[in-house]
């Protein structure tokens, strides 16, 4: 069943879009940077920013930057919300379930299918970014690659490339895990709904509502426990030393908020009528 | 092979299935009767474990639904309110996919059995376009194709014929009167009387959720006691049997009597012409009335 999945996913000729898409807004920042060597103030605009245009290996870093606030979770909650819902309207939910394939083994194969999209769009917008960073603004000749200065406020700290790639790596691991909570979110919401696009506004409404209230100090109580929290917490993967605190935390809370709402998802699942 | 037992389902107020007690048999080629919104399809689902009694034991194929829906699915081939495939993707690869999800299917074979359930259903020539692109009716065939793949014991078919132009139907039936005699339990819901009374050997008909009626055609089409008589001289076989002619219409006569063979030797020993006889059967459509109340979409005024 995950090989079907999968296969009904890389056959989709909007897979490839949406990860189009999402390459495309790292390309055309870059393309406007390189031409106009404006760089953002430090410390405003996208993070990694002002550093990438005298370090392009850094552009991948600024990418995800840029696609992760919106363009990334949208795309997630989009395909997320599909999943189920999506089945259900075509009406070859019903098809599947007598073919027979469990509930339980179909809500798995959805959700190791979207982790594989994560990865996929992520991988691709990296790769992209990189190549770009590389040709628009050159790299350092110097085997060490400078943190910049926003981020680090350090100046001069250096790491080694094999130390970036490493850093890449558990960035694109915790963004995954941060996907991962906008996916159940929506999947919840595809296992309640026959409505594609209501599943994914729903996962929509909840992550804008708490990206407003983790920027309002009045709700500064329930901040910690709001999933877009720690969502830039990767940027500290970029610090000397790495500061794991809210990585951890992060990742706690997403992994809570995929436990409960998975199981939601499940519980749901199991008991629900299939009528369409 | 299918037996429920007090089955019931409810949503809510509405009550779409009460009390049913169906009895399919190993062989039979079993119609479901039924207006719209009768609770054919919900029936039909909850024999297939997509929606859940509210009360009521089914059992399918010797087990219990929906407890082990799982091992008895892979021994049915199923159609339910239409097909549903990928639109996207050709006919094939929406069989392939399908086949390929679930389990007892060998991949090594796949290719053959696809491209024989599609040459049974009459699709064998279809080529890679998108199944956006078919008619409904190819929709149709593909469907039963899907449902046919894996040599199920027992076909499930809720309005198999959807879409379908009178040729298709014809095909449909033979294809499924083939099926039958090979072995393959029918079971298909219609609300088309002419269909079931076309193609099956038992019958049962649903009513506001109620299982109204359940026979064999056979008996269902039981004798009324009269016999149709056609003849040249009308009046003379009106004269002849005295009071027993309830009906006349021009050279047609509906005489109340049990044998036809002996009512023919009565009027040819008496030397009348008989053009015509035979003895009257009920129609499923009075047997069908007779059990139902009202149109169920009539709407009445309170």
């Amino acid at each position: 069943m995950i090989r079907v999945e999968l296969a009904k996913t890389f056959r989709r000729p909007r897979t490839y879009v949406i990860a189009g898409l999402l390459c495309l807004l790292p390309l055309i920042v870059a393309i406007f940077l390189a031409t106009t060597r404006i760089p953002p103030p430090p410390g405003q605009g996208g993070a990694f920013l002002s550093a990438v245009l005298s370090n392009g290996a850094l552009y991948p870093a600024a990418a995800m930057a840029l696609v992760l606030p919106v363009f990334l979770p949208v795309s997630v909650a989009v395909l997320a919300g599909d999943s189920v819902a999506g089945e259900a309207s075509a009406g070859t939910l019903r098809y599947l379930l007598i073919r027979p394939v469990g509930r339980t083994r179909l809500l798995v194969a959805k959700l190791i299918s979207l982790i594989v999209f994560v990865l996929f769009a992520i991988a691709a917008v990296l790769v992209t970014a990189y190549l770009t960073g590389l040709l628009l603004f050159g790299s350092q000749p110097s085997a060490g690659v400078a943190l910049p200065a926003d981020v680090t406020s350090l100046s001069g700290v250096t790491i080694t490339p094999a130390g970036l790639v490493l850093r890449l790596l558990g960035t694109v691991a915790y963004i995954v895990i941060s996907m991962l909570g906008v996916a159940a979110i929506a999947l919840f919401l595809s296992t309640i709904t026959d409505s594609a696009l209501g599943a994914a506004m729903g996962a929509l409404a909840v992550l804008v509502t708490s990206q407003v209230l983790v920027t309002l100090d009045a709700a500064a109580a329930i901040r910690p426990y709001l999933p877009t929290r720690y969502w830039f917490a990767w940027i500290d993967f970029f610090r000397e030393p790495v500061l794991w605190r809210d990585i951890e935390r992060g990742a706690g809370i997403q992994l809570v908020y995929l436990a409960v709402l998975l199981g939601a998802a499940w519980a749901n699942f199991m008991t629900r009528d299939v009528t369409n | 092979m299918i037996v429920t037992r007090g089955l019931t389902k409810t949503y809510g107020r509405v009550t779409a299935v009460d009390d049913v007690a169906l009895e399919v048999r190993e062989g039979d080629r079993y119609g479901l009767l039924g207006p719209n919104g009768s609770g054919k399809t919900t029936l039909v689902r909850m024999l297939l474990g997509l929606v859940f009694a509210t009360k009521g034991e089914i059992e399918v194929l010797g087990r219990p639904v929906p407890k082990q829906v799982m091992r008895v699915l892979p021994a049915i081939g199923a159609l339910v309110e239409g097909p549903g495939m990928y639109p996207h993707l050709s006919g094939r690869t929406n069989l392939a996919l399908f086949d390929a999800a679930g389990p007892g299917s060998s991949r090594r074979d796949r290719r053959r059995r696809v491209g024989e359930a599609l040459e049974r259903v009459g699709l064998a020539g279809i080529d890679k376009r998108p199944v956006r692109a078919y008619s409904l009716g190819m929709r149709q065939r593909l469907g039963l194709a899907s449902a046919l793949l894996r040599k199920p014991r027992l076909l499930i078919l809720d309005e198999p014929t959807n879409g379908l132009d009178p040729r298709g139907i014809r095909e449909i039936r033979d294809l499924l009167t083939e099926l039958n005699d090979e072995g393959t339990t029918v079971f298909l819901s219609s609300h088309l009387l002419a269909e079931i009374e076309a193609l099956c050997t038992r019958v049962g008909v649903m009513d506001r959720g109620r299982l109204v009626v359940q026979d064999d055609l056979e008996k269902l089409r039981a004798p009324t006691g009269r016999v149709l008589v056609g003849t040249s001289e009308p009046d003379r076989v009106i004269a002849l049997l005295d009071g027993k002619v309830e009906h006349r219409e021009g050279q047609l006569l509906t005489v109340r009597h049990p044998d036809a063979g002996a009512l023919n030797a009565d009027l040819v020993a008496a030397g009348i012409r008989v053009t015509q006889i035979g003895g009257e059967r009920r129609s499923l459509e009075q047997v069908v009335l007779d059990a139902t109340t009202t149109s169920s979409d009539r709407v009445e005024a309170a």
